[in-house]
């Protein structure tokens, strides 16, 4: 099943942008990075900077560290697996929702 | 057991290292110290940076603090008359008495002044002390002529003191040539032509006769030859004798030519007393230096000690500025040795003079000269001292570099004895030993070995040496900018500079791997901004930004951001204060002066900035950059205009200065300050780049900082007119901006320069890269092509795409809380949080 989150203009190349979606009930920040020039186009991980206490991860920068492909926290700069979650320096991670492009439009995966 | 009684007659910088190491001993030693000057030990050798800006404290080396936390007994200003040898006693001018079972003679040296008549009238001056200076200053005052007597080493130096102090400056030297004692006749010749170009007046082979009244100014020196020369101030700085008169008065045995006689133990002929530093003679040898001074004290000390040290004698080769002139001498400088045999160069063009003095058979080095340039002194002097066979062509060591010439000595060929810092007598083994003990930058082993922390002549050789020694052990010295570059920020500069690439895309294509990070690509979008100065939030650049730069405001903790709006040189309206509090109001942001003489306002949602900078702009307001590595404030002080003291209108500059450097982007955050006069209310000194208002212009400092690591900047020029001193600034910045690595501040990166100020001043005042007009236009053009960020983004709804806090929904963030605390919003904090929501369920 798929549900519409916003339109392709929205998002911000090679970059983030916030969404606030109702996921199981529950309102959820998300996180959605666009990477036009990768095979999966779109990512999209918790707002939720589970170091630095506040919803900012889609503002972080985003690259690669090794084989990784990573968004750097904007507080305190940890690096977060776009694929994973997993956190590269510490011991936590953020959620991982399933997101895609479809036509015009980018959608929730569940 | 009873403590073993030292008594140190000196307290100069050889009398003071005694002590120290004394105290710092296993000998259990009441140490007693007397100084006949007022202050205790200073650093002697850097006297004349007290013209240059530093205060006499600067220069002080321990205080009286830190000799009662030693347990020494200091007393000052008093000096000792007479050595009872008999009773073991000293007694002083001021009637103390001092038992000693041991007694140290650390009486240094005083200046010759010869003995023409009329020497003693007032502004007939000597240079030694920080009283000296003083009194230096005072006569030096309003007038305009100033003689040194003396052409050796201290009198230039003297004599660009003079010249520093706005004097027109004079040499006379009795002897045919400048620094005779160091440099042959041509290396001679050399110095004096670059000191004549300099504006010295030279006068060589002049016998000073008479001192009389002058007629147009306070003195007039008769000389041998029936010239004359009318001066307002004579600086005697013709040499050097021994502070002898105790010993002899003891009847201790002294040199032919003075100096209180010492054996490789430092004794004199009285077994319980020993001398050091500058009153000693040893083999008619006087040490005039600090370092063989220095080792005389450890020799003196390690007699008390089970392990029994001597002084046999020591280099005294040298390398000094004078009047901004490089000058070297080694060994044999000027090839006196019989079988000396010299290869000379002398480059008439550039004023550039060296000479290498060799063996018969060419393969030892016996000494050298150098004018104009030094670069190669590191070198030969690693010959000379550690006997290294030469290469076969030894005139190589002092020929202009050609492509694949120059048979530069590698460090590695060294031996471990090799001293790499004769004022700390650190050798390449220690150095060796404390990489291996761990340290792994130049810093670690600096800190560690204390190296290059002297006069700092050794801290290139220094750097060459730990660079070779940690890459020898496979500690990569990597000065990659990260995994993407393999450069460092200076060469992605020239990168960027020469292909004139525009996107961060091309660049990694091009020159680098994979798809960048947190690390490179504000680095680069920095550089381009430098470059280009294209508008933050271009499509291209967006991404490359900081979260600071992408929202063109500081995020706080809890992700809100703050506002500071330029306000030059801290001059506001007071239509623009109100209009300030009308927007803290209007959206509830918490207000703050800033330590950078603004406002700055916390609290602001993400989508909240472009309506409270619209608001901000109708109001007059500019970005201030407080979120970008850019210039922050121009700190300035009221002035001439409102206050008594100033002499220049510090507020009027430090406006046009904030608007003119606004929007260059750099590689860190830079400060300036302007004040209007010497008390200095702006504290330009603890910025990057500082000006002080003099009667005839302004003074500028450059690489001050007053953050983590507090750093005083470096008086730079002084009395400059205002276009001159922007132009300075223009090339400054720029250089810096070219040259320095990311998130370093000019004070790091100033630390970081081989060569240190006088480089930097040859490179902007000089041109000596001969890329100062380059710079200039670099610089003219960020200028022309500011704007304001924020002015243009509010006007642009691309650029505003991403203030949107959600991009289906109008809701905020839940997460930000505030609370009130003393009238204002803060952030909440994780109990109050918990507790507001349970209020807002029940
Ligand atoms: C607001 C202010 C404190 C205040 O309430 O007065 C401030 C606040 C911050 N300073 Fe500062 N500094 C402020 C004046 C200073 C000063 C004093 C001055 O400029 O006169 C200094 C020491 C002077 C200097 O820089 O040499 C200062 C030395 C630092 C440093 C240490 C820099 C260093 O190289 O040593 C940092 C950290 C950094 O930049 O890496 C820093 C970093 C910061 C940051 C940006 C930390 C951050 O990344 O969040 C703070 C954010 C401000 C915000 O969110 O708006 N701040 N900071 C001052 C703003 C001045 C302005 O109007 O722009
Ligand atoms: C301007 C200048 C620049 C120099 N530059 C360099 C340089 O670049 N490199 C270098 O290696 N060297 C340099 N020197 C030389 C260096 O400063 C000296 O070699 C060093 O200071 C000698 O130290 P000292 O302790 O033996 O003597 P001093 O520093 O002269 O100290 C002796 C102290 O003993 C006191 N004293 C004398 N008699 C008595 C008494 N009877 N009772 C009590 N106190 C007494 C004196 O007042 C003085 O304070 C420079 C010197 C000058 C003046
Ligand atoms: S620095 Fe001088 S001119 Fe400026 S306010 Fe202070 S005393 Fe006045
Ligand atoms: S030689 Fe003077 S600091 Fe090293």
């Amino acid at each position: 099943m798929t549900t519409a989150i916003c339109s392709v203009d929205a998002l911000a190349k090679n970059s983030g942008v916030c969404a606030l979606l109702t996921i199981n009930g529950q309102q959820q920040q998300v996180a959605i990075y666009y990477l036009p020039d990768t095979e999966q186009k779109v990512f999209a991980l918790g707002n939720w900077d589970p170091l630095g206490q506040a919803n900012v991860m889609s503002r972080g920068i985003l690259g690669n560290v090794g084989d990784e492909l990573v968004v750097a926290s904007p507080l305190y700069k940890q690096h977060f697996s776009l694929i994973s979650g997993k956190c590269l320096e510490d011991d936590v991670s953020v959620p991982v929702f399933s997101i895609a492009i479809e036509g015009q439009n980018v959608v929730l995966v569940s | 057991m009873n403590k073993l009684n030292v008594v140190v007659v000196g307290n100069g910088m050889v009398g003071h290292h005694y002590v120290e190491t004394l105290a710092n001993s296993n000998v259990d030693a009441k140490i007693t110290v007397i100084g006949g000057e007022t202050r205790p030990a200073y650093d002697r050798v850097h006297l004349s940076e007290v013209f240059d800006g530093k205060e006499p404290s600067d220069l002080a080396m321990t205080s009286r603090e830190h000799y009662i936390e030693l347990g020494v007994d200091a007393h000052f200003g008093d000096f000792v008359e007479t050595i009872d040898r008999v009773a073991k006693k000293v007694i002083t001018q001021g009637g103390q008495e001092f038992s000693y079972d041991k007694l140290v003679l650390a009486t240094g040296s005083y200046p010759f002044i010869p003995p023409v008549a009329g020497h003693d009238q007032a502004h007939c001056l000597a240079y030694r002390t920080i009283d000296d200076l003083a009194e230096i200053k005072a006569s030096a005052k309003g007038k305009k002529i100033g003689v040194v007597v003396g052409g050796g080493l201290l009198g230039l130096e003297c004599a660009n003191a003079v010249k520093n102090l706005g004097l027109e400056a004079h040499v006379v030297e009795f002897a045919p040539g400048l620094m005779g004692v160091q440099l042959d006749d041509g290396g001679s010749a050399m110095l004096r032509r670059k000191i004549e170009a300099l504006g010295v007046k030279v006068h060589t082979s002049k016998a000073t006769q008479l001192i009389s009244k002058g007629s147009g100014h306070r003195l007039k020196m008769e000389f041998a030859d029936d010239t004359e020369l009318e001066t307002d101030m004579i600086v005697f700085s013709a040499g050097i004798r021994p502070y002898d008169q105790l010993a002899r008065d003891a009847d201790l045995k002294v040199g032919e030519r003075g100096g209180i006689e010492i054996d490789y133990q430092c004794k004199t002929s009285d077994e319980n007393i020993f001398a050091i530093g500058e009153c000693a003679v040893l083999g008619k040898f006087i040490y005039g230096l600090v370092a063989p001074g220095y080792r005389m004290a450890e020799a003196a000390v390690s007699q008390l000690t089970e392990e029994k040290k001597s002084f046999t004698g020591a280099d005294m080769s040298t390398k000094l500025k004078l009047l901004g002139v490089d000058v070297g001498s080694i060994g044999d400088s000027k090839g006196i040795a019989e079988n000396s045999r010299a290869f000379v160069f002398s480059d008439e063009r550039d004023d550039v003079y060296k000479r290498l003095n060799v063996s018969a058979d060419g393969k030892k080095v016996l000494g050298a000269t150098l004018v104009g340039d030094c670069d190669d002194y590191d070198t030969i002097l690693q010959y000379y001292l550690n006997d290294i066979d030469l290469p076969d062509n030894p005139e190589n060591l002092i020929l202009p570099a050609v492509e694949g010439g120059l048979p530069s000595l590698g460090v590695d060929a060294l031996p471990m004895t090799a001293s790499i810092c004769s004022c700390h007598n650190v050798s390449k083994g220690d150095i060796v030993e404390a990489i291996e003990g761990g340290c792994k930058t130049v810093a670690d082993v600096k800190g560690c070995t204390s190296a290059a922390t002297g006069c700092g002549g050794c801290a290139a050789l220094l750097k060459n040496v730990v660079d070779f020694e940690l890459s020898a052990r496979g500690i990569e010295v990597n000065t990659d900018l990260c995994e993407h570059f393999k450069h460092t920020r200076k060469e992605l500069f020239t990168i960027v500079q020469s292909t004139q690439i525009k996107t961060f895309g091309e660049l990694i294509d091009k020159h680098g791997d994979g798809r960048g990070c947190d690390i490179c690509k504000p680095t680069v979008a920095s550089i381009m901004a430098s470059l280009w100065n294209e508008h933050v939030l271009e499509a291209d650049l967006l991404p490359l930004q900081d979260t600071n730069d992408t929202f063109m405001a500081n995020m706080q903790k809890d992700g809100t951001y703050s506002v500071v709006p330029r306000v030059p040189a801290g001059e506001i309206l007071p239509n623009q204060l109100i209009a300030l509090g009308e927007v803290a109001n209007q959206y509830g942001l918490y207000s703050k002066i800033t330590g950078g003489q603004r406002v700055d306002l916390f609290g602001a949602k993400m989508s909240d900035l472009p309506a409270i900078w619209s608001t901000l702009i109708d109001a007059g307001f500019e970005t201030g950059h407080a979120y970008a590595k850019s210039l922050r404030t121009v700190k300035s002080c009221v002035g001439s205009t409102w206050c008594r003291y100033g002499v220049q209108d510090s507020v009027g500059q430090a406006i046009d200065i904030e608007n003119r450097y606004k929007g260059l982007r750099s590689p860190h955050k830079f400060k300036m300050g302007v004040s209007g006069c010497t008390r200095e209310c702006a504290e330009a000194q603890s910025k990057d780049v500082g000006i002080i208002a003099t009667e005839n212009g302004w003074n500028l400092y450059v690489c001050g900082n007053g953050g983590m690591k507090p750093r005083h900047a470096d008086l730079f020029a002084t009395d400059l007119d205002t276009a001159t001193l922007i132009k300075y600034i223009d090339r400054f910045l720029m250089f810096y901006v070219r040259t320095a690595d990311r998130l370093q501040r000019t004070s790091t990166w100033f630390e970081s320069l081989e060569g240190g100020l006088p480089y930097l001043q040859d490179v902007i005042i000089s041109d000596s890269l001969g890329i100062a007009a380059e710079l200039e236009a670099q610089m003219t053009h960020v200028v022309e092509t500011y704007q304001c960020e924020w002015k243009t983004a509010i006007n642009d709804q691309e650029k505003l795409k991403r203030f949107k806090q959600f991009v289906n929904s109008e809701e905020q963030d839940s997460n930000v809380v505030f609370v009130e605390e003393r009238g204002q919003v803060r952030p909440a904090n994780q109990v109050e949080k918990k507790r507001l929501a349970l209020k807002a369920v029940s």
